[in-house]
């Protein structure tokens, strides 16, 4: 009996201590990581160069399939033309949209640049805007319900903490990541075609392609970089780029719908019940029926 | 036996006065103390359980609006103080634990089985005095667990007091995951709290009886109690396996209860009700022992049919373990089975009718007086009907399939645990206050509080009957999101300003318990003037209870007894005629 | 206070009433008769000056009596009911030309998978609506109800049809719509934060309606899949 009781406290002490510290992992609450950050130092121009460049779509993009809203009526009226799924985004010159480009290997490791202000993933006519949203680590994102009715943010990342909340109402929520990943994808329960990725690193050196494809990273320190190119459907690319002071290094990446058989997706993890780690992830998350 | 119990008692009564206050009232082995101290805990989780579900009503009654004071609340459960979903979900889930578990349960097994069994059956204390006080000291960790997963990160468990799986065992369906492994480990460890109380009832009861108590002289309430302490031993192991498998599930990967690896849902269904619906029978065995003792004094009458309630007493018990798939009916087990629980649970109710037409029999002719605890005791009968009644309907299968999971089950929940199980200790508490502390509660504060209690509980949960009907189902975070449920919302209205008054009254009981713990009128040996044992004793009684073991000459319910000079005839009273046994001082060995 | 149950719009939602009618019946003639007792001992044997209790130990008689009457009634009951119970949940008499459906539950919705116009599920021409479900008139409709996360339950309350979906498990549920309309469709098993939201609605349409819609979405959903 004793020894049942000691053997039970240590796994509480332990399970106490897990649940108050929530250190390791991500998900937490931001707090005001910002604050105590020294005041940027304004970057001189003459050191730093840019990264630009555009991700092209070759053939004919799958059209995204619709998305049935007649049980939201309220999210319905925000889209008198009817929504789609934005698996691939194509505009009419063949740009891709939705790209998450960012400096995988090559930096120095800092000190960067603080991270400035606190982007905000909307959920607005039940669709998550935008798609695709980049982040430092630490750095404070505001989750928005522009639609005043529950949404639940159901975050499934591997390396940081998952995290499942509601917005029952019009709110905001914050939350941060301690832990570069990329991606995490998020969904919402209530509404199963809404998705989004959120894109953690830990350095300010990323951006994310707009509708047209072109995409433009700032204030790059010179140097020979490995930048990665992530789709949810075409997967990664890789390319080396140098970056040299007040120059712009170009980068062009193409994908096509034959890179969708074989992408290799880094993502957060299913809920896998089976107990083991799959490791890579050969799927794309989808997310709309 | 006697022999011994007296060398105990001479024993004790010289110790007892050398203790110190730690040993006499923190680690205490007397069995009236344990009870005590199982009385504060308990009343403190009827309270804080009853303001769960206050704070539920408010959101349900006012989706969205900010509750009073619910600004120190954190951001994870009520940004704004507007309750989110999820916490709502913890609400319902801690409410039902709350009170099952930590109030009614520890209630009728940690302070009536403690307090009684020795007083009402001659004993100096129970047969094991420090596994007693074990059992106390084991509920308080387990208490402290339940109560501290409201402070980890994801909060309270929130997948109902039923805890099905899959939403209990994997996190990411339920949000919340440190805290619903809390639940399982704080309930398991109850656990063993309860079966260290068991053990001991069941031995002290058997074993432990004054000469001349034979079975059937026994007061009701031991016999409820001990049947009781026998289901407890038996019930609750299988909830304990079953948490176990589910807490396995939660933190190792196994896959009991879910099917990607393996398990069954419907497994935790099976063990959990196994467990479960005995489990309600140990919640309402013992209130009727009381209410049949307090009712039989109160109208200065014999039990009505004292041999039947024995027997219907038995009868509950036994056929408790056969009715548990009713629990189930809908919930995809083969269908046939649910033909069988039908007739097995139509059944169940013979017996409790048996009690309830012996209740009515024993007011008949009687010569009632009206005292706070018989006005609780009445209540109880009159409410325990309804709540008894309202199960008839959820029995018949096809009828189960509207009222399952609606609010219709809820009533007839809080009919028989509320009407029933909560009245017959509030009883139970003014009857035997005067014995536990020496001191009367305050009768007209008892008064004014059973009055208000008894209208605002009437008008609380009997319109639930109504919204079920209507169909509202139950745990629903917001009903208006339901086109067929807004119609019923000023009936949700309704309830919860009755409910708020309701608990406001309960703060009258705060109040007079208190109080009369240390203002009260003091209190003779025998207020009541009645039969069982314990009032032979002072109030409240020494360590050792009696100063010479009682001989037992008759049964407990020899009131209004022809040739008798007063309306009652305890029952170690010699008969006429014969001497009061002179006090034993040495072992008759 | 209301004891009467919403419209009923199913075949065998009649004889599960009539079922509820029954009982309502036996319990409020028991609850009357019981209380009225009560209250009258209440009053008549309160306690006066000189009034004495009879000593009466119990009656053998009126146990047995007491006993085999409730027995009796609640057994018949227990016959009666079962009969409906058979009738609704036995997968062995479900009709055999009923429309055949699949509704998968999830945290939180319901998606209906209907056959196309070939009357087949599982076949190329299939479709799946969310959280929609539409059925024609005066026709048995036969669910395959599964659940893809956690325990659900699929609860039409003016079809008295409730069956808990639950995870692993393929459980036939079926029902009959006797008129068209708009109706209910909820989760009555606690299955997460978005439980209370978890709506869907039933539209019961005439034959020919159902048919045109189910050419319409069939042709839709084809179109969407070979893009």
């Amino acid at each position: 009996m004793v020894r049942l009781h000691d053997s039970m406290a240590l796994l509480v002490a332990g399970l106490l201590l897990t649940g108050c510290g929530g250190g390791g992992g991500g998900g937490e609450m931001a707090g005001g990581e910002s604050a105590g950050a020294p005041a940027a130092a304004a970057i001189d121009p003459t050191t730093v160069g840019t990264i630009a460049g555009r991700i092209a779509f070759e053939g004919t993009p799958p059209a995204g399939s619709p998305i049935d809203m007649s049980e939201e009526p309220t999210c319905a009226e925000k889209h008198p033309n009817g929504a789609s799924t934005e698996e691939v985004v194509v505009d009419q010159n063949g740009g891709l949209g939705n790209v998450f480009v960012y400096i995988k290997e090559g930096l120095g490791g800092g000190p960067y640049p603080p991270a400035e202000g606190s982007p905000v993933l909307d959920q607005d006519g039940c669709v998550y805007s935008p798609h695709v949203i980049g982040l430092r680590t630490g750095q404070s994102l505001t989750i928005r319900n522009s639609d005043g009715l529950l949404h639940n943010i159901n975050a499934k990342p591997t390396t940081n903490r998952t995290f499942n909340i509601s917005q029952p109402t019009t709110m905001e929520t914050t939350r941060s990541f301690p832990l570069a990943e990329v991606m995490i994808p998020v969904a919402c329960d209530v509404h199963g075609w809404m998705q989004a990725y959120i894109g953690v690193v830990d350095h300010p050196y990323f951006a994310i392609s707009g509708a047209d494809g072109t995409f433009r990273i700032e204030n790059v320190p010179p140097g020979t970089y490995t930048v990665e190119t992530w789709h949810e459907r075409y997967g990664t690319q890789t390319v080396q780029v140098t970056v040299a002071a007040q120059e712009t290094a170009d980068m062009q990446v193409t994908y096509s719908e034959q890179m969708a058989a074989n992408a290799v997706v880094p993502l957060g993890a299913p809920i896998d019940l089976h107990g083991h780690d799959t490791g890579k992830h050969a799927g794309t998350a989808h997310g709309g029926r | 036996m006697s022999a011994t119990a007296i060398e105990h008692v001479g024993a004790h009564a010289v110790q007892h006065g050398d203790l110190p206050f730690i040993r006499k009232y923190i680690f205490s082995t007397d069995h009236k103390v344990i009870g005590i101290q199982f009385l504060i805990m308990s009343l403190g989780f009827l309270l804080v359980g009853g303001l769960l579900a206050l704070t539920m009503r408010w959101q349900i009654a006012w989706p969205g609006r900010a509750i009073p004071g619910g600004g120190i609340l954190p951001e994870t459960m009520a940004p704004g103080g507007i309750m989110l979903p999820e916490f709502y979900n913890s609400l319902v889930t801690m409410h039902g634990t709350f009170m099952i578990f930590f109030a009614i349960m520890p209630l009728l097994v940690g302070v009536f089985a403690n307090y009684l069994i020795p007083l009402q059956i001659g004993a100096p204390d129970m047969a094991f005095p420090r596994l007693n006080m074990a059992s106390f000291w084991t509920a308080v960790p387990a208490a402290l667990l339940m109560i501290a997963s409201f402070f980890v990160e994801g909060g309270a468990a929130a997948a109902g007091w039923t805890s099905y799986p899959p939403l209990s065992a994997v996190a990411e369906f339920s949000g919340v995951s440190t805290g619903q492994e809390l639940w399982c480990l704080s309930l398991i460890i109850l656990g063993f709290s309860s079966l260290m109380g068991a053990v001991n009832y069941i031995t002290t009861v058997i074993n432990m009886r004054a000469p001349g108590m034979t079975w059937f002289r026994l007061p009701l309430p031991v016999w409820a109690l001990f049947i009781t302490a026998i289901l407890v031993l038996l019930a609750v192991p299988i909830l304990t396996g079953a948490l176990i498998l589910l807490y396995f599930d939660q933190v190792l990967g196994t896959g009991f209860y879910l099917p990607e690896r393996g398990g069954q849902p419907l497994l935790w269904q099976h063990l959990f009700w196994f467990f479960g619906h005995p489990e309600v029978y140990i919640l309402i065995l013992p209130p009727m022992g009381m209410v049949s003792e307090i009712l039989a004094n109160g109208a200065r009458k014999p039990v009505f049919g004292y041999h039947a309630m024995v027997i219907a007493i038995c009868a509950i018990a036994f056929l408790g373990w056969i009715v548990w798939g009713h629990h189930m009916f809908q919930s995809g087990m083969n269908p046939m089975l649910g033909s069988t629980f039908m007739v097995t649970t139509m059944i169940i109710a013979v017996p409790s009718a048996i009690k309830t037409f012996n209740w009515l029999a024993t007011l008949w002719k009687g010569d009632i007086h009206f005292t706070v605890p018989v006005a609780h005791a009445l209540a109880f009968v009159g409410m325990f009907v309804i709540g008894g009644l309202s199960g008839v309907f959820m029995a018949s299968t096809p009828v189960d399939i509207y009222i399952h999971d609606t609010y219709f089950i809820v009533a007839h929940i809080h009919y028989v645990l509320f009407g029933g199980s909560l009245f017959a200790i509030f009883g139970a508490i003014a009857y035997w206050f005067p014995k536990m502390f020496g001191r009367m509660m305050n009768d007209r504060l008892g008064w004014i509080h059973f009055w208000l209690t008894f209208v605002f509980y009437n008008l609380t949960f009997f319109p639930m009957h109504q919204l079920g009907l209507g169909g509202m189902m139950r745990r629903l975070y917001d009903p208006t999101q339901y086109p067929h449920l807004e119609p019923l919302q000023p009936l949700n209205r309704f309830v919860t300003v009755n409910a708020l008054l309701l608990g406001a009254a309960q703060l009258l009981f705060v109040a007079n318990f208190l109080w009369s713990m240390f203002r009260g009128r003091k209190a003779v040996a025998n207020p009541w003037r009645a039969n069982s044992l314990e009032w032979s004793a002072p109030s409240p009684p020494p360590h050792g209870n009696f100063t010479v073991t009682p001989i037992v000459y008759r049964g407990p319910y020899e009131y209004s007894a022809p040739g008798a000079e007063e309306d009652y005839l305890p029952q170690d009273r010699p008969p006429a005629g014969q001497p009061a046994p002179a006090p034993e001082l040495v072992p008759a060995q | 206070m209301n004891w009467s149950l919403p419209e009923n719009v199913s075949t065998f939602g009649a004889q599960i009433d009539s079922i509820y009618y029954l009982i309502l019946g036996i319990t409020a003639v028991i609850f009357f008769a019981v209380e009225a007792l009560l209250i009258y001992f209440i009053i008549r044997y309160r306690h006066k000056e000189g009034r004495k209790a009879a000593y009466i130990q119990g009656s053998t008689r009126l146990e047995v009596l007491w006993t085999a009457i409730p027995l009796l009634i609640l057994v018949l009951l227990a016959f009666q009911s079962r009969s409906v119970w058979v009738a609704v949940k036995d997968p062995a008499r479900i009709p055999p030309d009923a429309l055949e459906l699949r509704v998968a539950a999830k945290q939180f919705e319901w998606n209906v998978t209907y056959p196309g116009p070939d009357g087949r599920l599982g076949t190329a021409d299939d479709f799946t609506r969310r959280s929609q479900l539409r059925i024609p008139v005066d026709r048995p409709v036969r669910i395959t109800l599964t659940a893809e996360d956690v325990i659900h339950s699929f609860f039409l309350p003016e079809f008295r049809v409730k069956q808990d979906a639950v995870p692993g498990m393929e459980i036939p549920v079926w029902f009959q719509a006797t008129r068209t309309g708009e109706f209910v469709l909820g989760c009555a098993e606690l299955c997460g934060l978005g439980h209370y939201r978890m709506r869907g609605t039933v539209t019961v349409q005439t034959a020919e309606e159902f048919d045109a819609w189910q050419r319409e979405q069939s042709t839709q959903a084809g179109a969407a899949a070979a893009n």
